[in-house]
Order: structure tokens, then C-alpha cells, then sequence
């Protein structure tokens, strides 16, 4: 298979990482090279975040370049904008319709863009939103968001579901399994109209 | 079996499986988790994991390990050898009884760091071997292989990553744990005691040493030449042979694992082999210049490729083909995202508080160095771990000669305070300064992640052990003024401000409130009673990403994200109309 490049975006805390390493060890379980690249230490405080993950056949460079993306993830509107020329030209965007404000927004110094879900729909012609957010808090805890964006990416992603979850239950404590698997379900079932 | 690991959790793998026995380190993005990887996963293996007061420390740590006869490793940012500098230059004359390894993570593009130092300089000036893995199995396999070199040539070794290497994963392979017997503590006073009389004959067999590094250098399996078209010759080395390998992959390429001393020979049959020769490495053109010193001529190297930030596919393939590749911008004039203080953070307050007074304030290294972004705009140096007290001191003496009183602030972590800011309150209260240290002591090593340190009273395993009383210490240094602040409190906070700036002699203020992202302290959100708020953005100056101005036609007000909101009070105290509503007291 060659090289499946996805782009994953999002705020600091939001999970980003936990995602990007079920996707990649997932990847290896169904037997591709696989890697992972991502960022820690000042860009996580509340900053912006990019993880990239690659697999296929034989993966050499770690990071995905601009314009050879072929899903974008994106854990909050206006990171995902932010990485949008991750894409290829049919690069499919799944992102999270939930907001959240920027220090620059709270003091006051910029403004979040009323139109960002526009901008993202003006600038990707496969694009596909939900509010993520919500259907975490729905599974019983916001921080659920990461596995409710990985179970919709699924849709996306030439991987096993079974293997998906399976990389799942080794990657997170048993204490909030139940919450995780329900947010996986609830993220899996969303774009199940879609064909 | 074959797993995925980070370069860093592969490290920690090969120093398992290379039968390394002690490992001391300060944390550093993007070196911290190799350290931490062997604290969590490999602690009951034998082998002896411990955060160190700072990276001299840590090596001086391991060079004794090495001494008493076990392979040993310590693990730092680039800037961190800087500190540890003074143990390397000489250890590198004694050499090592157990195979000895400073492993260091570079940060091109400096995504965490205060500068963009190559570290391999270390390796040419101690003139010891420095190897560079390209992916996280060669960062496994480099340990053992640098702990065989160790013993080997009798020589410290410089394991060199960047933050692609220690922060991206890919597929290793794992093995067992080997055996290493241990060699027991030697007593030799020529090798290890650096009088001159014995560094004279060592420095001598340093280069002796290095002479035979080159000769290996020719011959190991780390320099590898792969055939490929004559056209095009690559020599590269980390990361950037995976970034050159995906942009011609039909070239033929000299991937150096061992990036000093370099295999001279080899690249002068290489050079003749191809037409076109391209070298491509990070940073400073540490290769090419011995290149170009034994007579070898270069067509593309820094004459196109840049000095500062780091590589990338597109970078690499448009800088050697001489094409542009067509590619997307990223979107302009977006909102931007910079990182910032956690709702809660106990830096907040204090910040708040020094952007309405106005001192100079000296930083440091760690979170608190983000109150020097908008809105607090409230630092105005940071040069290094723990030169935020000398450094006032330094002010505070020059406005003296100057006859201007303006009485300078320095803001220093908990673990900074250990790793170096020790040494500059000592020396403040000998030389009688005059400055304000605040240290923020919050109980971890916040910016790197939450570790450990001398006064979290515990080990990097976890266990308990003695904590470090930092006010103690403080006192028993000499300082008169020893005050406990609580930054939640912003008028007592702005009043003893006050009262110390008009006080001669040092101020030494500690705040001893807990990190809410590392102990997860949560209280109940606030909301905004709308009717209240008047729109006038006090609240705003406190910089919390948990409240969002909100501006419609039939009204302006200030919102808070109950999901965010973590109850410290401090946007609350700013209100002057009593419009920010709960809070617990």
C-alpha cells in the first residue's frame, strides 16, 4: 500500500496524542511501517498542537509535507483551518465543530472568526463536521473527545475497527474504558449514513 | 515482537537491553522521556533511574557509575551540556572503566528551547565519538553500540538526537536484556586523578584515541553506504537522511551514524563515485567542513541549505533539484494560538499582580517565562537555567553605580531554584544585592512535563524520600526577609510587592501553591452574571483562556467556559461590580 498520510490538530490537552498512537500502532498491528510525529514541552501549554502519522509499505520521513495529506483530524475549528494546506486536493477533513477561545481572543487582542467553519469549507472539497465535544460529554466526560474523533475517523481510514479498539483497551486505564468505548461507539456511528 | 516507540522510549529500551545499570538526568525537552521511560517501565530491572539537581550533576553521576565498573548514561537538552560541559571536557581525558554515554536531544526549529546549539560541536572540542541515530530502532541499537565504543576506546560517548528522533515513533524491534558483568570499582591514580603531571600524558592519549576512532570510524557498520544512481551523492546524517532518502530515493547515499570523528577516506571514495555530491545535515555544517578541509569539493551544502530551523522533505528536495515543489500556503491572518498559562496555574496571580507594578522583572527557564507574552508583557530577560537571581543581582548592582533606584524582580521555578539558582541567592547575600527572588514553587518540574525534583520528597521511581525545604534553605543561606506569598490573594500580593521594593537588601518571596495540570486541582467554575458585567475588561488582564469577550449588538460582556474554568478567583478579584459570580474560599 503506499504512504496514507494523516494530519491531526488540535489545542494543548486535548488529546491529540492518544489518538495519534492508537492510529499508528493500529497500523502496525494490520502489519504496515508506521510513524508518528508530534511535539512536546511549551507547544503543549493551551497552544496549538500537529501530530502527523504516516503508514504504508515503507515509511521514511515522519511528518507529512503540505499538500500530501489525506485526512485532516481536527479537534477544534480554527486548528484545523490552521493546518488545512496539510491536504492534498481531495484530502478529506473531519474536524470538531466545538470552539475553543484562544488567549489572544480572551484578552482581547483578536477575535475568533464567526466564519471559521466557512473558511474550512471554502478551502477542502471533502469536508465532514460534528460536534465532538458534545458527544463525548454525552459518553460522560469531555476529555472522551480524542476516542469519539478517532471512532468517526474511521469512516476515513483504511483500518480495522476490531484492531482499533483493540489498541485502545491496551493505551488507556480500565477506570474509564466504559466511557472511552461508549465515546468510540458514539464516534464510529456517526457518519454511518455516509457512503 | 516489534513495537512502536518514540526515539526516547527506544533509548531507554537499548540502555535496558545494552545492560546499562545507572542513569542520571535533568529533564529538558526533548530529552525528559528516556529518563522517564526507565523510571516507569524498567525500574525493577536492576538498573538505578534518578532525576539529578541539574545536568553537571547527572553526568558527574554517571562518570562515578562508570568508574564503579556498570555501564551508565546521562540524559539532557542541548543547552543542558552546556552545564555539564565542565565534568565532559576532563572525563573525556580519564576516559571510562563501565561504558559511559551523554545522550543529548537537540531542538532544531527550537519548538521548546532558548537556542538552537548543535551539540556535536561538544564532540569535536572533547574529541570524543558522537552518534547520530536517523529513526527510533536505530536509537536502540546506538546505546549498546555506544556503550561497546565506550569500553572499547576508553572514551566517553555523545548520543546526539533531535526532536524528530526523540518525539517521533516508529516500528523497533525488541530484544532481551544482556548481562553485562559488572568491573568493579579501579583505582588508578594516572587515568583517574587529573593532576598535570597525568593530564599531560592523557591529553596525549586523546588523540592517540581519536586517531583510532578515525581508523574505525572507516570500517563500522553506523557509516553506511548505500549504491544508488551516480548522479546524485548524498551524505547525511539523523533525520535528514529520511527527509533526502523519500527525495531521491534512486541517489546513492553515505548515512553517517557516527558523525565524529568522520570516516575521511570513505568520503573521498564516495565523492569520486558520484558526479554531483550534496551534503545535508541540521544546524551547523559540522560535516562538510571536515569535507571541505581534506580537499573534497561540495556542490550543494550551507552555500544553499540554511543555518537556523529545522529540515523537511520539500526543503530538501527543492533546495537539491533546484524545483519548486507546488504546494498550498497556510491560511493568513488567522487567530492566533500562542501557549499560555493553565486556567488556575498559580503563576497568574503573580503575573497579574507585576504587570499593574511595573518592576524589571529577570526570568528564568519554565512556565513562568509565558508571563513575558501579552497580556502580562511582565519579563524582561531570560538568558538560562537560573540566571534570573544573579542576573537581578547584576542589575541591581549596575543601577547602584548608576544612582538609580528601581529595585529589579527575579522569577525562578522550584526546580530551576535547584538546578541553579542556588548558587545566585548565595552569592546576592554574600555581595549584600538588593532585589526581590520570587520562587515559584509549585512542587514539579512543570514545563517538561511534571517530574520530580530535590523538593518534591519524592524519587523519580515515586518513592518517598527527604523533600527539600526550600524556605529553610533560604534562611540558613542568609537572607533576612523569607516570606511565604499567596498568589490567589492579589491585594496582599500587591502589598508586600510594595513594602520589599522600599526595603534595602534581598527579598526572597515563595509561593508554595501546587501545579493544577500536574496534582489536577479543580474548583468549581465562575459564571458572569451579564446584568453586572459593564463590558470594561478588567477581568480580561488576568490572560485566561477560560474567558471570551463577547461582543453582539444588544450587548458586550465577558464569558466563562464552564469546561475550562478551574475557580482560582483571580479574574474575580480584577471585577470591580461583583459581576463574576461562586468561587470557593
Amino acid at each position: 500500500m503506499r504512504v496514507f498520510n494523516v494530519v491531526i490538530a488540535g489545542v494543548g490537552g486535548q488529546g491529540v496524542l492518544l489518538t495519534s498512537k492508537i492510529i499508528s500502532e493500529t497500523a502496525l498491528l494490520q502489519g504496515f511501517d508506521a510513524k508518528q510525529s508530534e511535539v512536546h514541552g511549551m507547544a503543549q501549554r493551551g497552544g496549538s498542537v500537529i501530530s502527523h502519522v504516516r503508514f504504508g509499505e515503507k515509511v521514511y520521513s515522519p511528518i507529512v509535507s503540505e499538500g500530501e495529506g489525506d485526512l485532516l483530524i481536527g479537534f477544534e475549528p480554527l486548528e484545523t483551518a490552521r493546518y488545512i494546506h496539510f491536504l492534498k486536493k481531495d484530502g478529506i477533513v473531519l474536524y470538531n465543530t466545538y470552539r475553543v477561545s484562544s488567549i489572544t481572543v480572551s484578552i482581547g487582542a483578536e477575535k475568533y472568526p464567526d466564519d471559521i467553519d466557512e473558511i474550512i469549507r471554502k478551502n477542502a472539497k471533502n469536508v465532514f463536521a460534528l460536534d465532538g465535544t458534545k458527544l463525548a460529554v454525552e459518553a460522560g466526560d469531555k476529555r472522551a473527545l480524542n476516542v469519539v474523533l478517532l471512532g468517526a475517523s474511521l469512516k476515513f481510514l483504511p483500518l480495522d475497527k476490531n484492531i482499533v479498539l483493540k489498541a485502545l483497551e491496551n493505551s488507556i486505564s480500565k477506570k474509564v474504558l466504559a466511557i472511552n468505548k461508549k465515546a468510540f461507539e458514539l464516534g464510529l456511528e456517526f457518519f454511518n449514513d455516509i457512503k | 515482537m516489534k513495537v512502536i516507540l518514540s526515539g526516547n522510549e527506544a533509548i531507554a529500551r537499548g540502555f535496558y537491553e545494552g545492560g546499562g545499570k545507572v542513569v542520571s538526568s535533568y529533564p529538558g525537552t526533548p530529552s525528559t522521556e528516556v529518563t522517564e521511560t526507565l523510571a516507569e517501565s524498567y525500574k525493577d530491572k536492576g538498573i538505578h533511574v534518578e532525576w539529578a539537581a541539574n545536568e553537571k550533576v547527572a553526568f558527574e553521576v554517571a562518570i562515578g557509575a562508570s568508574l564503579s565498573g556498570v555501564r551508565s548514561m546521562a540524559c539532557m537538552k542541548h543547552v543542558g551540556v552546556n552545564v555539564a560541559a565542565d565534568p565532559l571536557m576532563t572525563v573525556a581525558y580519564t576516559g571510562v572503566n563501565g561504558g559511559l554515554i551523554l545522550m543529548v536531544a537537540d531542538d532544531p526549529g527550537m519548538f521548546s528551547s532558548q537556542n538552537e546549539q548543535d551539540s556535536r560541536h561538544y564532540a569535536r572540542f572533547a574529541k570524543i565519538p558522537c552518534l547520530e541515530p536517523s529513526d527510533a530502532q536505530e536509537a536502540k541499537d546506538f546505546v549498546k553500540k555506544s556503550f561497546e565504543i565506550s569500553e572499547m576506546f576508553d572514551t566517553p560517548v555523545i548520543l546526539r538526537t533531535t526532536t524528530r528522533i526523540s518525539h517521533c515513533k516508529s516500528v523497533v524491534e525488541l530484544k532481551d536484556g544482556e548481562i553485562i558483568e559488572g568491573r568493579g570499582l579501579q583505582r588508578d591514580f594516572q587515568k583517574y586523578v587529573m593532576l598535570p603531571v597525568n593530564a599531560q600524558k592523557r591529553h596525549v592519549f586523546v588523540e592517540e584515541r581519536l586517531k583510532k576512532l578515525k581508523e574505525f570510524a572507516e570500517t563500522t557498520e553506523l557509516n553506511i553506504w548505500e549504491r544508488g544512481s551516480s548522479a546524485l551523492g548524498i551524505i547525511t546524517n539523523g533525520i535528514s537522511y529520511q527527509y533526502a532518502k523519500e527525495a531521491f530515493p534512486e541517489a546513492s547515499f553515505l548515512k553517517l551514524g557516527m558523525t565524529w570523528p568522520l570516516p575521511e577516506n570513505k568520503i573521498k571514495e564516495f565523492a569520486r563515485s558520484v558526479e554531483k555530491l550534496v551534503v545535508i545535515e541540521e544546524l551547523d555544517p559540522i560535516i562538510e567542513d571536515t569535507i571541505k578541509a581534506i580537499g573534497v569539493e561540495v556542490h550543494i551544502g550551507k552555500n544553499r541549505f540554511p543555518l537556523c530551523g529545522e529540515y523537511s522533505k520539500t526543503l530538501v528536495y527543492e533546495i537539491v533539484s533546484g524545483e519548486k515543489v507546488e504546494k498550498k500556503e497556510p491560511l493568513t491572518n488567522l487567530t492566533k494560538r500562542p501557549p499560555t498559562f493553565c486556567p488556575g496555574c498559580s503563576h497568574r496571580g503573580l503575573f497579574t499582580v507585576l504587570s499593574k507594578l511595573k518592576p524589571f522583572v529577570s526570568g528564568d527557564i519554565g512556565c513562568y517565562t509565558l508571563g513575558a507574552l501579552p497580556p502580562f508583557t511582565s519579563m524582561h530577560s531570560c538568558i538560562c537555567m537560573g540566571a534570573s537571581v544573579s542576573g537581578a543581582h547584576g542589575i541591581a548592582m549596575g543601577l547602584k553605580t548608576q544612582g538609580i533606584k528601581d529595585k529589579p524582580v527575579a522569577i525562578i521555578g522550584d526546580s530551576t531554584f535547584i538546578h541553579s539558582g542556588i548558587t545566585g541567592l548565595i552569592n546576592m547575600v554574600y555581595n549584600q544585592g538588593d532585589a526581590i527572588v520570587v520562587i515559584m514553587n509549585n512542587d514539579t518540574t512543570g514545563m517538561t512535563g511534571g517530574q520530580e525534583h530535590p523538593g518534591t520528597g519524592r524519587k523519580a521511581t515515586g518513592e518517598e524520600t527527604v523533600k527539600l525545604n526550600i524556605e529553610k534553605l533560604c534562611q540558613l543561606i542568609g537572607a533576612k526577609r523569607v516570606i511565604e506569598i499567596d498568589t490567589y490573594n492579589l491585594k496582599e500580593l500587591e502589598q508586600i510587592f510594595k513594602e520589599e521594593m522600599e526595603k534595602e537588601g534581598p527579598s526572597v518571596l515563595i509561593s508554595n501553591d501546587p501545579c493544577v495540570l500536574r496534582y489536577r486541582v479543580s474548583k468549581k467554575p465562575l459564571s458572569v452574571n451579564k446584568e453586572k458585567c459593564t463590558a470594561c475588561k478588567m477581568c480580561l488582564k488576568v490572560g485566561c483562556i477560560a474567558l471570551t469577550f463577547i461582543e453582539k449588538a444588544e450587548a458586550k460582556y465577558t464569558e466563562i467556559d464552564p469546561l475550562l474554568c478551574n475557580g482560582c478567583t483571580v479574574c474575580q478579584q480584577m471585577c470591580k461590580f461583583d459581576a463574576i459570580e461562586g468561587g470557593e474560599k
